[in-house]
């Protein structure tokens, strides 16, 4: 029988998370901002029917890069996990504190779990408050830690860059518009200081707005809204372009 | 959610374990004692409060849904003002008749039944994929039902694909029917039914509909004591709701509240209500 080789924890560790982090790259980046009226996620996202974005509950959000089979896995079970809390309980006991800490010890069971697979996932759980003082931004990565954001916050292979772009800046108070036009701007940008053209086709927006009269504050922005708030920024011609674009569905980009 | 989480704080298996769009499919693979059929029934018959009629009729363009506020416990007011009206999603609304304490748990698990399917699978349920879902939500209390705890609800929406208002009535086997045009449920039924029988039109506009319905509740309230007609001296009136292609609308406080006292008004001259002609 052979000695199995010696791999120090250290060594195990760092290369999970390399493994996950490589993975979480492959993916495009999206950004999460607050804006006057709430908080919006935009992502670069050819597919309109697998998203990145999506409700969890009244107020909360769920943003994700990285591999869509296992973020999509996780975003259901958020829905699961506040749909039965909220039955058991009360709506306004469904905090996105609650879920990220749920998510955190998930995907921090997950990665530290010698037997498994780490996630290939980084995400981010969003709650609108009553007043901007009250919205709550969390970045979970690969490895199950938490980070409380303020303002702005990117995920995916790009991140660090595009944060950077982005907490340059972002202030607070920013009307839709300028929050969603920054956030192209940011995702524009590319890593060697290129920047590169994302039609409106190709962006998938959302905003969880706390002025919305409905109880559910989710609410994704298409089609002419979208082009109306980003006028300015996109001309008619890189429009025209766009259509011929072909939709390749999300889970292409792994 | 303490049953769920308990130990490490991760998401059990079943919460990732990918399944069924449905909730309750969901709560009764994980938490089967929290569905309200799988409760151990008691014995013998149980006294609660029970909700009366409700009534809905279409209009071209939508439908109407609506109900009286009285809850009644054998011959005892038990409340004055209980809703028994409320949105299932943004395309459609459900009334009940009944157990006033099932119904209300069962409409609140039908909300979450229909929003969690929309959440999960980005998109909505047909409109008789939803009255379907009812369907088995009412079929599943039936054992409760034979004890005196039955739930009869009426529910009604806007069909997107259909364009139009269509009402869906229920018996306490989970047996579904289609009503065109109008329909009650409740003990109040019988009177409402005869009275929207004689003014119903199928070319009722939104106004005249709201109005049809105000009419036949309080013709309800007239003949059948369980029935709460508008209450004048306490301020509290039917509660109507519209639901169109712009989305399910409950009248305000002030807009039920002019149309029961115009009601009430034309009533103390003309006691029996609008008149239909004799052929």
């Amino acid at each position: 029988m052979s000695t199995p080789f010696y791999v120090s924890p250290q060594q195990a560790m760092a290369d999970r998370a390399e493994y996950a982090r490589k993975g979480i790259a492959r993916g495009r980046s999206l950004v999460v901002l607050q804006y006057a009226d709430g908080i919006v996620f935009v992502g670069e996202n050819p597919s309109r029917a697998l998203h990145k974005f999506s409700e969890i509950y009244d107020r909360i959000g769920f943003a994700a890069a990285g591999k869509y089979n296992e973020y999509e896995n996780l975003r259901i079970g958020g829905v699961r996990y506040a749909d039965l809390r909220g039955y058991t309980y009360d709506r306004d006991d469904v905090t996105a504190r609650g879920l990220a800490n749920v998510y955190a010890q998930t995907l921090g069971t997950i990665f530290s779990s010698a037997g498994e697979k780490p996630y290939e996932v980084e995400l981010v759980v969003a709650e609108v408050g009553t007043t901007a003082a009250g919205d709550q931004i969390y970045r979970l990565p690969h490895d199950g830690s938490i980070v409380d954001e303020h303002g702005s916050v990117a995920v995916g292979g790009n991140a660090e860059q595009i944060s950077g772009f982005l907490d340059q800046r972002h202030r607070d108070g920013m009307t839709l518009s300028e929050a969603l036009k920054l956030a192209v701007q940011a995702l524009s940008s590319q890593a060697n200081g290129a920047e590169k053209t994302i039609p409106a086709e190709r962006l998938e927006v959302a905003v969880l707005d706390r002025t919305r009269p409905q109880q559910r504050k989710f609410k994704r922005i298409r089609g002419r809204q979208l082009s109306r708030l980003l006028e300015a920024d996109v001309p008619a011609a890189a429009q025209a372009d766009a259509v011929s674009n072909d939709e390749a569905p999300e889970d292409a980009e792994e | 959610m303490e049953p769920n989480t308990r130990g490490t704080g991760r998401l059990p298996a079943a919460f990732l374990t990918p399944g069924s769009s449905s909730f309750m499919d969901f709560l009764g693979a994980h938490a089967p004692e929290m569905l309200p059929g799988n409760r151990k029934l008691p014995e013998g018959i149980v006294e609660a409060p029970h909700g009366t009629t409700i009534v809905a009729a279409t209009f071209p363009g939508g439908v109407v849904l609506a109900g009286d506020r009285r809850a009644t416990m054998g011959n005892m007011i038990a409340q004055r003002d209980i809703e028994k009206v409320f949105p299932a999603d943004e395309y459609s609304a459900v009334g009940i008749a009944g157990t006033a304490g099932l119904a209300v748990e069962m409409v609140k698990l039908f909300q979450l039944e229909l929003e969690h399917f929309e959440k999960v699978e980005g998109t909505t349920l047909s409109l008789e994929g939803k009255a379907n879902r009812l369907s088995t939500m009412i079929r599943s209390n039936l054992g409760m039902a034979m004890q005196g705890l039955a739930v009869v609800p009426l529910f009604a929406g806007y069909d997107e694909g259909k364009e139009k208002g269509r009402i869906f009535s229920y018996d306490v086997t989970g047996g579904r029917s289609e009503e065109h045009g109008y329909a009650a449920t409740g003990s109040g039924s019988i009177f409402a039914r005869g009275s929207m029988k004689k003014l119903y039109r199928p070319d009722l506009t939104e106004e005249q509909a709201t109005t049809l319905v105000v009419q036949a509740l309080y013709d309800a309230a007239d003949d059948d004591s369980a029935t709460g007609g508008p209450d004048l001296y306490r301020n509290i009136y039917p509660i109507v709701t519209v639901i169109t292609d712009e989305g399910f609308r409950r009248l305000t406080e002030d807009e039920s509240q002019d149309l029961a006292r115009r009601v009430t008004d034309r009533r103390l001259q003309e006691p029996d209500g609008p008149r239909a002609a004799l052929l």
